[in-house]
């Protein structure tokens, strides 16, 4: 599949690990939330494109499910948490970016050595898109393991998360794509309420609706 | 026939720093003997070139005396001519700066005796043909140097210098020695030509490469073994720091490359080469990095050295790598690479050493902070000491940046390498390699801005005065060779060739020659070229145009008043930046990692009168966590076995009953 | 007869560049205070400042010395040299083999050394700040600069820009990451370099938040006219790099009709154009950074460029 459709694959692919270290350069909340944003589009289109060239129909739900999901809901919803709840809107990035982007181009090198010399004669398209895959994977442990906030630790698993759909994608014929996506999100939505819970847990020391309602805004005792 | 002259030549040396110790006690002796080498010196260098120039082919020579069964063996081929090419044109260059630099020399009759046999004992390591002339020839520069080193011994600073520098001198010749004997192996054939007959297991081989590694690179200053460099060659007169950093460290890459490139034969593994380029490039970045936090000159020269060092080392590592993949045009270019910046390196180095020791002589300082606005008293030293600078700043049209060029050239042609290290590997030393080379610029603006422009910043510096004729001849003369080697490369690759063909198996590049207008054609003209000499046309015509046409068109006045500066002018010249200010954005950058450079302002408390300070804290991780603990380890060892000195009769007799028990046993259980 | 032709274009590139690099400054003053809803000076305002500086008296401090005066000469001339050599309108000019991509950085290097040198000479702090500021933004700009030469040479095979220009004109090229990590990187070098922002602001009289113009705080006169030319002709440069590197469709090729050059020309001034609004744009749109936020920032830039040259490196073995 040489010319302009591998062409188009790889540089969708490698997209994907540009936006992933951009998203370890940020420091400030709000723009961690609109480069996880731009992430999911970008998996969004690769995945489509997938779609398009491997005659898949199945994944282009799986594209769909990222674009609305992740790259419209999931981020609406975060900045309200943040805004609701004032989570600190600076991040303190452990040791400093410098050292972040040079761990993560020392880890695009390990993944890029782990799985070129695995997948001999397979396609090419299939390995170099694996080998990426692993990176934005790699890429978003790093993210979740660096920083202080817990905002950032869903980005991170997020996109961990978006590395492993690319994978999927990736290989030709993979079974429960779809599925997959799905599953993982749900896990998401788990997290996101789990992280709202603990914060109002933090907050009111309790979980019980009934004690909470006490606190509403404009109700009349 | 020029080999047994060589020797005579040098014999004449030896003499001649016999004859020192008399002449230090006389009126003219120091020019005497200054003299006296510069001549043998000149003489030895056109020796060298006419060999350099003759092509391939070895002489050799055996003299009598030496080991009993083994006698002295020497041989003069292309690698050695080209080696002693740079030795004597250094040797020459000090000597000629020597002859006026040495009349302030307090204590002469620790430098004269001295001098002379250090050149004697560098000649003698370049053309040793075996295994004991090069190792006595090798301890005897060591030693002549040290006692160089030790002139001025009074200081405490100087005597530590020397003690490390012989430690230092001692492993790294210990660690020849065994790498020696394992090329001879069994058979004990201890001459060169036996060492390349005798063909060593892929292992031991490998372990030759690591001791001479450790060896030669502790001599030429590779880190982690470079902790004596910084010390000891800022230690010693200035004549023989130049000597010492520009020159003995190339006796060492010598070394290193006559072991590795020539008795060993072909590299057996390819990561012999990642090996050497990995530690290239660490030492090239780790050294402009230490450099850049100094304030004193010369130390801050000797840390550059350690720099340039990583770059020859680069360039011999991907030349490994590429004989190791039978890449041999490649390994060529990988090879000139590293011999141009040999001899480029020795050339601004000597130069900026020589400039240091003329302002050492005018102000007595060697410390940047107590220094600046020197440029108005020493003009030409000012010069000669930009052109240096800028040389090794890498900037066209000067020769560093020939060399430079060279390397990147070599590091451009790897991806044809098929091992998946290398292939990663070369890229991130060559991020290292382009890294170091902008921070060796920033560290020259520091160490020429500081010292030589802006205002005085101590009584000394505004007294100063320019130094004397023989000084600013040496001086310039090295300027002169940067720039024609910077435009006119051809010439050198061509006069290289003949080393590089030795080395290589007779694969070379394309003759520069005759190439149209004397471009430097590394591979072929499809690919990259550079032609040092058009681009300092243009400059010169682009630069005269412009002072033309702005002396036609513009107003030709000129006013002189007090600095602008914003409104604020400051007549304290405390106020201008000092060295460490200079260099505190690098440091919060890098350092705050590596060296862990912290900055703390000390308030005193409301209502005391003292200043506020600000101190900055620096550490040096290779000296804190690499010697100190071995150095303690050691210390706390021998404290145990510290008794062993004050047992009695009884237990000396019982020690030596129960070795020779042991020994009896030892002859029965192995029977 | 052809060779005569040939170096006459090499002249009218020297010279065109020369006299097109005030306008560029000019063309992106005037967008950028349209875009801040203001009249703005008009485009040609940057010919009459220099011609009003070159009329002006040199007013040089005491502690000044020879090297202050000869410097904005070396500067221009590296300058004008380094700019000379991008292909511009026409690509494989004849003294397009003298010097490559690298001796094009080592160039750039050269005239920041001695303006690094000059804000030291006369003693002051400001002069100071400057230069270390300076420094250390270069210290990190040049290896990232590097890296995409790297990663250039390694698609195009040589590091020689015409024959660079000529290859990424082709379409054996394919949409490669590494171009794109390589352009963002060198986009990023550029914005750094030029001194504008968010590294540093062109037009701040705040003397604390300056590197660029702190160096030169103490020219007047004609040195200060040629100071100015030099920081014009460096942002060309930069330009023309960009884009006969990425964008170098509609270059002529040495020994083409007059007709050809130009049309050349006319490409070249409209990328020029393009570029110059783009600039503008993002200047207004974004904030300045913190100082020590520039070296993140040029960390990642360099990062970018060493991955992409690993990526290219590791690609050729597939």
């Amino acid at each position: 599949m040489r010319g302009l459709a591998f062409d188009i694959a790889h540089f969708l692919a490698g997209g994907m690990v540009l936006v992933s270290f951009m998203l370890l350069y940020q420091d400030r909340v709000y723009a961690l939330l609109n480069i996880f944003a731009l992430h999911a589009l970008v998996l969004a289109l690769a995945v489509g494109w997938q779609a398009h060239t491997q005659e898949a129909p199945h994944l282009y739900i799986t594209a769909a499910v990222a674009l609305i999901f992740k790259a419209i809901v999931i981020p609406v919803v975060l900045r309200r948490i943040v805004q609701q709840l004032g989570i600190h809107r600076t991040l303190e990035v452990v040791g400093g970016v410098g050292r972040d982007m040079l761990a993560g181009t020392g880890l695009v090198a390990l993944s890029i050595l782990v799985m070129l010399p695995v997948t001999q004669g397979a396609d090419p398209l299939a390995r170099e898109d694996l080998a990426f895959a692993l990176a934005v994977v790699l890429l978003g442990l790093l993210l979740m393991v660096n920083r202080h906030n817990a905002i950032s630790l869903v980005i991170g698993f997020m996109s961990l998360e978006n590395g492993l759909i690319l994978a999927a994608a990736g290989a030709r014929g993979m079974p429960l794509a779809v599925e997959i996506s799905v599953a993982f999100s749900i896990l998401i939505a788990l997290i996101v309420i789990g992280v709202f819970l603990f914060r109002i847990r933090e907050r009111f020391d309790s979980v019980d609706m009934q004690a909470m309602d006490a606190f509403r805004e404009g109700r009349r005792k | 026939m020029s080999l047994p002259l060589l020797l005579i030549l040098l014999m004449i040396l030896l003499a001649v720093g016999g004859y020192g110790i008399a002449a230090a006690r006389q009126p003219g002796g120091s020019r005497r003997v200054y003299g006296a080498t510069l001549v043998i010196c000149v003489i030895l260098l056109l020796l060298a070139l006419a060999r350099l120039l003759a092509g391939q082919g070895v002489q050799t020579l055996i003299l009598p005396f030496g080991l009993p069964w083994l006698g002295a063996y020497f041989q003069l081929d292309a690698l050695s001519a080209f080696f002693l090419v740079v030795v004597n044109l250094g040797g020459a260059i000090a000597s000629l700066f020597a002859l006026g630099y040495g009349q302030h020399e307090r204590s002469p009759e620790r430098v004269l005796p001295f001098f002379p046999a250090f050149l004697a004992g560098m000649n003698l390591v370049l053309v040793a043909g075996d295994a004991f002339s090069f190792l006595f020839a090798w301890e005897f520069m060591s030693i002549s140097s040290w006692a160089l080193v030790m002139a001025h011994h009074q200081e405490s600073a100087n005597a530590r210098a020397g003690y490390l520098y012989l430690v230092m001198a001692f492993f790294g010749t210990l660690t020849l020695l065994l790498a020696f004997g394992l090329l001879a192996g069994a058979d004990g054939g201890y001459t060169f030509g036996a060492m390349r007959a005798h063909v060593v297991s892929p292992g031991l081989a490998a372990l030759v490469l690591v001791l001479a590694l450790l060896g030669a690179g502790s001599k030429a200053g590779v880190v982690p073994l470079h902790v004596w460099l910084p010390l000891a060659h800022p230690a010693a007169p200035s004549h023989v720091s130049a000597l010492m950093s520009g020159v003995m460290t190339k006796v060492a890459v010598y070394g290193f490359i006559r072991i590795v490139f020539d008795l060993l034969g072909e590299p057996v593994a390819w990561w012999w080469g990642g090996v050497v380029l990995a530690l290239g490039g660490v030492t090239a970045l780790l050294g402009v990095l230490y450099a850049l936090m100094q304030h004193d000159l010369k130390r801050l020269l000797a840390y550059h050295t350690v720099e340039n060092i990583g770059i020859i080392f680069i360039g011999l590592g991907l030349a490994l790598a590429f004989q190791a993949n039978l890449m041999y045009a490649s390994a060529a270019l990988a090879l000139t690479a590293a011999l141009f910046h040999v001899l480029n390196h020795s050339l601004f180095k000597s130069l900026l050493f020589l400039g240091s020791g003329a302002v050492l002589t005018a102000t007595g300082e060697r410390d940047m902070e107590h220094l600046g606005g020197l440029i108005r008293p020493m003009p030409w030293t000012a010069l000669a000491f930009l052109i240096g600078a800028a040389a090794i700043s890498a900037l066209p049209p000067l020769n560093g940046f020939v060399s430079e060029w060279l390397t990147f050239q070599a590091i451009l042609i790897s991806p044809e390498l098929p091992q998946w290290m290398l292939k990663f590997l070369v890229p991130a030393v060559g991020a290292l390699l382009a890294l170091s080379a902008a921070l060796a610029a920033t560290c020259f603006v520091k160490a020429f801005g500081i010292t030589f422009l802006g205002r005085p910043r101590s009584p000394v510096a505004a007294q100063a005065r320019e130094t004397d004729l023989y000084s600013l001849t040496a001086m310039f003369i090295l300027a002169g060779l940067c720039l024609l080697a910077g435009i006119l490369p051809g010439l050198v690759v061509d006069g290289l060739s003949a080393a590089v063909g030795q080395l290589n198996g007779s694969a070379l590049l394309p003759v520069q020659r005759s190439q149209p207008w004397l471009t430097l054609v590394p591979v072929t003209d499809v690919k990259s070229t550079y032609n040092g000499l058009l681009m300092l046309l243009f400059i010169g015509v682009s630069g005269f145009t412009a002072a033309w046409l702005i002396h036609r068109l513009a107003s030709g006045r000129v006013r002189r008043g007090p600095a602008w500066d914003c409104g604020f002018p400051e007549p304290s010249p405390m106020t201008q930046y000092t060295a460490g200010s200079f260099a505190q954005p690098i440091r919060r950058v890098f350092g705050s990692i590596l060296f862990q450079a912290r900055e703390r302002v000390v308030m005193p408390p409301p209502g005391d009168l003292r200043p506020a300070r600000l101190e900055v804290e620096i550490h040096d991780p290779i000296w804190e966590r690499g010697y100190v603990p071995v150095v303690n380890a050691v210390v706390a060892v021998s404290s145990r076995f510290n008794y062993l000195q004050y047992l009695t009769i009884r237990r000396y007799l019982g020690l030596v009953f129960g070795a020779l028990v042991v020994l009896l046993l030892g002859m029965v259980l192995w029977r | 007869m052809a060779l005569m032709a040939d170096y006459l274009v090499q002249g009218c590139q020297m010279a065109l560049m020369l006299l097109l690099a005030p306008l560029l400054t000019g063309w992106i003053r005037w967008v950028k205070a349209r875009l801040l809803r203001r009249r703005g000076p008009s485009i040609l305002q940057p010919y009459r400042d220099l011609l009003k500086l070159l009329r002006k008296e040199v007013v040089l401090a005491d502690s000044a010395s020879w090297l202050f005066r000869v410097a904005p000469y070396l500067i221009f001339s590296a300058l004008w040299v380094g700019a000379s050599l991008v292909p511009t309108f026409a690509s494989g000019l004849p003294f397009s083999w003298a010097a490559d991509l690298i001796a094009i950085v080592a160039l750039l290097g050269t005239a920041r050394f001695f303006l690094a040198l000059a804000g030291l000479d006369v003693g002051t702090s400001f002069g100071g700040i400057g230069s270390s500021r300076e420094m250390m933004i270069a210290s990190l700009a040049e290896p990232a600069m590097l890296m995409m030469v790297f990663t250039l040479s390694l698609l195009a095979g040589t590091t020689e820009l015409s024959s660079v220009a000529r290859f990424m004109s082709t379409a054996d090229v394919g949409l490669r990451v590494s171009l794109a990590l390589s352009l963002l990187a060198l986009i990023m070098v550029a914005i750094a370099e030029n001194a504008r922002i968010p590294v540093d602001n062109p037009a701040t009289h705040l003397e604390l938040t300056m590197v660029h113009e702190a160096m030169v705080l103490e020219y007047s006169g004609r040195h200060l006219a040629l100071i100015e030319l030099s920081s014009s002709l460096k942002l060309l440069l930069y330009f023309s790099l960009i884009g006969c590197i990425f964008a170098p469709w509609g270059m002529a090729t040495a020994g083409s009709t007059p007709g050809a050059y130009l049309y050349g020309t006319a490409i070249y001034m409209a990328k020029l154009a393009l570029g110059g609004f783009l600039l503008a744009l993002f200047e207004t749109s974004i904030a300045k950074m913190r100082v020590f936020r520039v070296d993140e920032f040029l960390g990642a830039a360099l990062m970018l460029g060493l991955l992409g040259a690993l990526l290219l490196f590791v690609s050729r073995g597939l």
